[in-house]
């Protein structure tokens, strides 16, 4: 095969198919460190933390939140719209950069679409719990019932339901599909009978054969067909939460493409958040190179900026306008009581990114890790400037109001990021962090005899 | 076939000669004989078995399903006559509360009074009512009252009650030791006359009233002027100029359901009417009235009578009458002399403090502007107010003295209201004798050894004659719901007369009434149509002829052309709107009404203007010490006068239910007593700043309508250029939708709110509480902007911040027809009626709020907490104010839904009340008439601001409001398409400046 002297490689270190195998089974097969136990010691306890203030507001009532006659989506709200967000990159970079066949999505798309699950699953569970009825949350669906009660398909709380629990669905699959010769791998690796059984139910028998893998190439093309639109469809069905209303602030036709974009900008971010750790901590630095990190800069750097312009135009739109209401409503939010996290959102999203014009800045790990949590709380800041700013003062002065979060809604919150912690790492220990089969595919696409010789 | 035995015993009994006794049978066999057809002899054991397997599974299915607690609805067992279970009955009766009184029907659902609607007939309250009226009906279900006698804390029976306190009357008398009945202004006849026959029975009684906000001043200043002792009845509908020098006649001066109502009457714009009084008003604190105004002056309190006597002396001049020497008045005060010159006959001075000089120099003006027989009248009286303050001094001073040894109390609290009320209470307990005839326990009844209890006024029978001739009917809406029994009783009892007191009211009425009319032929008919109206208004001959008379004035000028300004910050006591003098401290209701200027509610406050609190370096929610007594919070209130501050009465009560006590804080001492008149305000007063803060409880907390056309406004002589001034935009957008505008085929109901008419008063928020089962929430929940009101009055303050323009408007569901709340929603838990309102199905709701955050209006309301016990899940109530205990239930109306926890409400338009109105009119077999249906908030509207019907029907009233050019919707912009809109609201002014 053809190896280029000057294309980058994707896997350093002279990697050999076995020990490929062996590097990325290793903490699945090997004993969990101190460090593990710690970690999921931390998350876990903020995962109880979580389910006690669920508890709370179930029993006493949404009044446990800082919301009021006003404000009736807080944190709740900017805590589901965020992690949906995240939730973007990994079918982004399983299903789009598949299309556009990106060879350096293997190292990451495992991780990224088993991040994807979890921030949905963490998404999710917010639209139940702000409800002020979460026991009846079944009437959203439009099942047959004596009652002759239908749902209402005018409202895009509706639409979401469909649009999260496809993409759920959608992404499960797909994750899963990729998973199963992986699981065939570990399968034929463990050693304890029980391991082996639980393997081998969950390979679904997969043998290796040149069938499977056929089978398996078209499947994983399939969906990647079908989850490409999704990833662009959720975040703009998310929108139109906001978009469809008549609020100032919310009620904006570039809300689609400007969430879908900013969505992948965040995902990204939680991406490098995770694999920058990740990579050192499993001693996969070999699989996850700076290389790749620098392409996930690139991305990032590209929705970020397509996210500041939709700021702007945002601005622009609301001078042009000529509607006092808009007018104000975006005054409101760069001079108004929330200044703070409206700037707070404008350089973590738009300045920041910006820096890493610089190859060197794009390039350093250390900096990507900072410059991944200032998007991460950028982007929070993002949909709570949409969602607080706007409702806090709309049409009429007289109903102005203040938003504080209360303990509760700050302890789901915790409780969710712990749940998001937990589940990612359970997942390092139970399935393969990097796609084993894909990775030894792309293995002898790029040489270890580049003119840029590795400098990380 | 082979007969098989079990037993010996069976064996010889079937050998038995006698026919075998049936043995009785159990409900469970009963039941399944019926099926069989009373056949029991022939039935067959399968078919017994399967029924009972049957019978058995449905039972355990029903039992086992059924969770929820047995809830009994008992049917009668007599039905009574008038009572149809679903219908409601209306009373008319009167509502009385020391000097508030108000002329109403009560309305009962079987049998339970749940609803007070003004009186349409009477003429003295026109159909109107207060928020205080629409609020007493909570104090019927109250659990503070007293529910039987006591002597010394101890539960007695009446007989022994009776028999004792006859037994300590009976030695006073033998020893002729002073006695004193204290009431309130008493104004039923037949309660004189008890009262009088008690005093012949006992002649060591005096009777003393007090009214906790005197008036004694005006009815002095008119036995000095006229020779006629009493109140003035005032006609601020006749008035074109009304100057009123600190009179809050819209809030809190004599009888502000009726001023109201008056005064709106000549404020009503139309097509037929362009007309308007002009209002100018001089006081201290922004008051309600003020804030109606069309110019309003700040002035100090002390400096209102420079003003007064200047304008009188203006007055003089114009007329080129002998004048005083006094300062130079003001190029306004003589513009203002001579615009009332020129208004003569047809316009009204009024000063609301309690000071004699004042009463008098307006009583002088009114005479030379020769107002008296038309805006005034002094022939004709308002007699709830008829308290000397002379009285209360010298009780105080011969009850500690030691004078007088015994004191019957009924119906007033002066330990709490009193500004000498701790020195009155030390000498209360000295008393040997004393008697509390309250209907609950205040700071004063505490103090007493016996407590006769009184009926609450939804369980008595009076009359009353709230005004010269203007004579009404009191009577119960249910029997009492304690062991009490009402004042006049008691005393009849005391006197060893028959104690049934409706008896002795129709006695009264055959012999002094009945004659006066000649309408009916016997007095059983003449007293069953007055008892059905509520109020009879006899014809009664009146003189005008009246002669102005003061021979101290030239002292009077005198002394005022002396005065001197004192620099010193003045503290004003007034009464709040909701509270007033603090009797009604206890209802939940009107704690959480808010103050209609300030927004607050749940306290008292010190209003402080914008400069001076720049000067103290205070914040609103500060705390301040007052004269080293007293802490409060401030308030800054913009058109507060500067070097002034208010504070409201009727807080702070430290005798009272769970809801009243230690509410705020007290401040009656603050009063002073000059010229024997006492006045609720102090000179000189101490403001020092602490460091501790107070959060107040604010349901708005912005005050400026950012320039958006939100309440739209013009000037008289703008709106008569063109009626639309001011509302240029009107209708503009009605057609911009691509869509068809949706079509109602046979009612479009909506309703119109004159902003012109509306003076702010809350009397609506009540209403609509009180119809539509609107949870209270309390004053931390209030602070967290979590309160229900499914209707509340928003103000804006405009202009200068030392002397702003106010504008109120009251909003509620504007129930649009392109309604941003109904395509939001998952579950389609709100919808729009075929007949044009947006309505909500508690049971579909999930509470995902979108609906409230999509409301431009913001007037979705969610239930955060579970407030009324509706919820399924246990120990999570939030009822800070007992409004679940069944006593207070009492009060739901059982046409509305109590909602649970985590559904969004909003007001409905009253579809009960539509709906019943529908049905009548169906009954019929006529459309519905218009008018037939009133909302709430329209039947309780003191000044008709709020107008209900249908849009369909071209010939309403209200299809006459909204084709009117003053006509505009709110946001119309966004076009929502409400089914509700405003006119505008015009100011009387020169210039729509400030």
């Amino acid at each position: 095969m053809y190896v280029s002297p000057i294309r980058e490689p994707l896997i350093r270190g002279k990697k050999t198919y076995n020990k490929i195998t062996q590097e990325i089974a290793a903490p699945i097969e090997g004993k969990a460190g101190k460090a593990w136990y710690a970690g999921i010691a931390l998350t876990g306890s903020a995962v109880l933390l979580g389910l006690i203030m669920i508890g709370y507001t179930v029993w006493e009532g949404i009044g446990t939140w800082g919301l009021n006659k006003t404000i009736g989506w807080g944190w709740g709200i900017t805590n589901f719209v965020w992690w949906i967000g995240i939730g973007h990159a990994g079918t982004f970079i399983s299903a789009i950069l598949l299309l556009f066949r990106q060879k350096w999505r293997t190292s990451i798309n495992r991780s990224a679409e088993a991040m994807t699950l979890f921030a949905v699953m963490c998404a999710g569970l917010f639209p139940l719990i702000h409800m002020g009825r979460p026991l009846l949350a079944f009437f959203v669906f439009p099942y047959p019932n004596t009652r002759g009660l239908w749902v209402n398909f005018n409202s895009p709380l509706l639409w979401d339901v469909f649009a999260i629990s496809t993409y759920f669905t959608v992404s499960l699959l797909f994750w899963y599909i990729g998973l199963i010769p992986d699981i065939g791998t570990i399968r034929d690796r463990m050693k304890s009978k029980a391991k082996k059984w639980i393997y081998g139910m969950l390979s679904f028998g997969w043998t290796g054969s040149a069938k499977h893998w056929q089978r398996h190439e078209s499947i994983s093309l399939i969906l990647a067909g079908l989850a490409a639109p999704l990833v662009l469809s959720v975040h703009s069905i998310v929108s139109m939460d906001f978009a469809t209303s008549v609020i100032p602030g919310w009620h904006t036709t570039i809300f689609p493409p400007y969430f879908v974009s900013g969505a992948i900008f965040s995902g990204f971010a939680m991406v490098l958040t995770l694999l920058i750790i990740t990579r050192k901590v499993l001693n996969l630095e070999n699989y996850i190179t700076v290389g790749h990190v620098e392409s996930m800069n690139k991305i990032i750097i590209a929705t970020g900026s397509i996210v500041g312009i939709a700021y702007i135009t945002e601005l622009f739109m609301a001078w042009y306008s000529g509607v006092e209401y808009e007018q104000y409503a975006f005054m409101n939010r760069a001079t108004g009581p929330y200044w703070w996290a409206y700037w707070i959102m404008m350089s973590c999203n738009v300045i920041s990114p910006q820096l890493l014009w610089f190859k060197k800045l794009r390039r350093s790990l250390v900096f990507s890790f900072i410059l991944s949590i200032f998007i991460n709380i950028g982007m929070w800041f993002e949909r709570f400037v949409i969602i607080v700013t706007s409702l806090h003062r709309d049409y009429l002065p007289s109903s102005w109001e203040m938003y504080k979060p209360t303990i509760v809604e700050v302890g789901i919150f915790i409780g969710t990021l712990g749940l998001f912690f937990t589940l990612f790492l359970l997942f390092i220990r139970v399935f393969p962090v990097i796609a084993i089969a894909e990775v030894k595919g792309v293995l002898k696409s790029s040489g270890e005899k580049n003119l840029n010789p590795d400098k990380n | 076939m082979k007969k098989h035995w079990k037993s010996l015993a069976e064996r010889k009994n079937d050998s038995s000669p006698h026919p075998e006794k049936e043995i009785p049978k159990g409900n469970l066999e009963q039941i399944l004989d019926i099926f069989d057809g009373y056949q029991s002899a022939t039935k067959s054991n399968r078919r017994d078995f399967l029924k009972l397997c049957g019978y058995s599974l449905a039972i355990s299915t029903v039992v086992a399903s059924c969770e929820n607690s047995v809830q009994k609805a008992i049917p009668y067992l007599i039905k009574p006559e008038e009572i149809t279970p679903g219908k409601a009955n209306y009373y008319a009766s009167s509502y009385v509360n020391g000097s508030d009184y108000c002329s109403i029907l009560i309305k009962t659902r079987e049998g339970r009074p749940i609803k007070i609607e003004g009186n349409d007939l009477s003429l003295v309250s026109h159909g109107g009512t207060s928020a205080r009226v629409q609020a007493s009906i909570l104090g019927l279900y109250d659990t503070n009252r007293y529910k039987y006698p006591k002597i010394k804390e101890e539960k007695v029976s009446w007989e022994e009650l009776d028999q004792e306190i006859i037994k300590e009357l009976e030695k006073a008398r033998s020893k002729n030791e002073k006695i004193v009945l204290l009431t309130p202004s008493i104004y039923s006849p037949s309660s004189r006359q008890i009262i009088q026959s008690f005093q012949q029975t006992y002649p060591n009684i005096d009777w003393v009233q007090y009214d906790s906000s005197s008036s004694s001043a005006m009815i002095q200043a008119n036995e000095m002027c006229f020779d006629k002792a009493g109140i003035s009845e005032y006609r601020f509908d006749f008035a074109d100029l009304i100057v009123s020098f600190d009179a809050d006649f819209l809030g809190n001066w004599l009888d502000p359901v009726e001023h109201i109502r008056q005064y709106s009457k000549n404020r009503k714009l139309n097509d037929g009417n362009t007309r308007m009084s002009r209002h100018i008003q001089y006081e201290s604190r922004l008051s309600l009235t003020g804030s109606n105004a069309d110019y309003r002056i700040t002035v100090k309190p002390s400096e209102q009578i420079i003003f007064i006597a200047q304008l009188y002396n203006e007055i003089l001049k114009i007329k080129a009458k002998e004048n005083y020497e006094l300062r130079e008045a003001s190029a306004d005060i003589k513009q203002l002399a001579k615009e009332l010159w020129k208004k003569r006959g047809k316009s009204l001075v009024i000063a609301g403090e309690n000071d004699i000089d004042k009463q008098v120099l307006v009583n002088a003006i009114n005479y030379e502007l020769e107002n008296y027989g038309t805006t005034l009248r002094v022939d004709k009286q308002l007699k709830t107010k008829q308290a000397i303050d002379e009285d209360m001094e010298s009780l105080l001073s011969d009850v500690k003295s030691g004078k007088v040894k015994g004191l019957l109390c009924y119906d007033v609290n002066p330990v709490f209201d009193y500004y000498k009320g701790a020195e009155l209470a030390q000498a209360i307990k000295k008393l040997s004798f004393s008697v509390a005839l309250n209907k609950e326990p205040n700071e004063t009844s505490v103090l007493f050894d016996y407590i006769s209890p009184d009926n609450h006024y939804l369980e008595s029978w009076n009359d009353l004659e709230p005004r010269t001739s203007r004579y009404s009917l009191m009577q119960p809406g249910i029997w009492p719901l304690f062991d009490t029994r009402q004042f006049q009783s008691s005393l009849l009892a005391w006197m060893g007369k028959e104690t049934e007191y409706l008896k002795y009211i129709q006695n009264y009425w055959e012999q002094h009434l009945y004659p006066l009319q000649a309408a009916y032929p016997n007095f059983t008919s003449f007293w069953q149509h007055t008892l059905q109206k509520g109020v009879f208004d006899p014809m009664t001959d009146s003189v005008f002829d009246i002669k102005f008379s003061n021979q101290k004035m030239d002292k009077l000028m005198g002394e005022i052309s002396n005065l001197s300004v004192s620099g010193g910050v003045e503290l004003q006591v007034y009464e709040s709107i909701a509270i007033g003098n603090g009797s009604l401290a206890n209802n939940p209701w009107l704690q959480e009404l808010p103050d209609p200027i300030t927004k607050v509610c749940w306290d008292n406050y010190i209003t402080i203007s914008p400069e001076d609190a720049l000067k103290l370096e205070l914040e609103t929610s500060d705390v301040v010490l007052l004269n080293d007594k007293i802490k409060a919070p401030v308030y800054i209130l913009p058109g507060q006068a500067k070097d002034t501050v208010a504070i409201a009465g009727g807080y702070g009560r430290t005798v009272s239910g769970v809801v009243g006590k230690h509410i705020g804080v007290s401040v009656s001492q603050f009063g002073v007593y000059e010229k024997d008149h006492r006045k609720s305000l102090i000179r000189n007063l101490n403001i020092q700043k602490t460091d501790e803060k107070y959060e107040l409880a604010m349901t708005q907390t912005h005050h400026s309508m950012e320039g958006r056309a939100i309440v739209r406004e013009a000037t008289l002589s703008e709106y008569l250029n063109n009626p639309a001034a001011g509302n240029e935009i009107d209708h503009e957008f009605d057609d911009a939708g691509i869509y068809q505008k949706p079509n109602f085929p046979d009612h479009h109901w909506g309703l119109v709110v004159d902003l012109n008419s509306c003076v702010g008063c809350g009397a609506c928020s009540v209403a609509c509480q009180s119809e539509n089962n609107v949870p209270v929430v309390g004053k931390k929940e209030v602070i967290r902007a979590h309160e229900m009101s499914w209707i509340r009055i928003d103000r804006y303050f405009s202009g200068d911040e030392n002397n702003p323009a106010v504008s109120f408007q009251p909003v509620m569901c504007q129930h649009c027809d392109n309604a941003p709340c109904e395509n939001v929603c998952p579950v389609a838990a709100t919808t729009h009626s075929s007949e044009g309102l947006n309505q909500m199905a508690y049971n579909r709701c999930i509470g995902t709020r979108y609906c409230g955050n999509n409301c431009p209006y913001k007037v979705r309301r969610f239930n955060w907490f579970d407030f009324t016990k509706a919820d399924s899940i246990p120990n999570n109530l939030h009822d800070i104010a007992e409004m679940t205990i069944d006593l207070k239930r009492m009060v739901l109306n059982p046409d509305v839904t109590v909602r649970a926890k985590g559904v969004i409400e909003k007001c409905s338009m009253c579809v009960q009340r539509i709906q019943e109105g529908k049905l009548d009119a169906k009954m019929e077999g006529r459309p519905v008439k218009d008018g037939e249906i009133k909302t709430a908030c329209q039947q309780a509207c003191p000044s008709g601001a709020i107008i209900f019907g249908d849009l369909n029907n071209k010939q309403s009233q209200l299809v006459k409001e909204t084709s009117s050019k003053r006509n505009y919707h709110l946001l119309e912009e966004i076009h929502t398409l409400p089914s509700v809109s405003y006119l505008t609201k015009i100011r009387n002014k020169e210039s729509n400046q400030t």
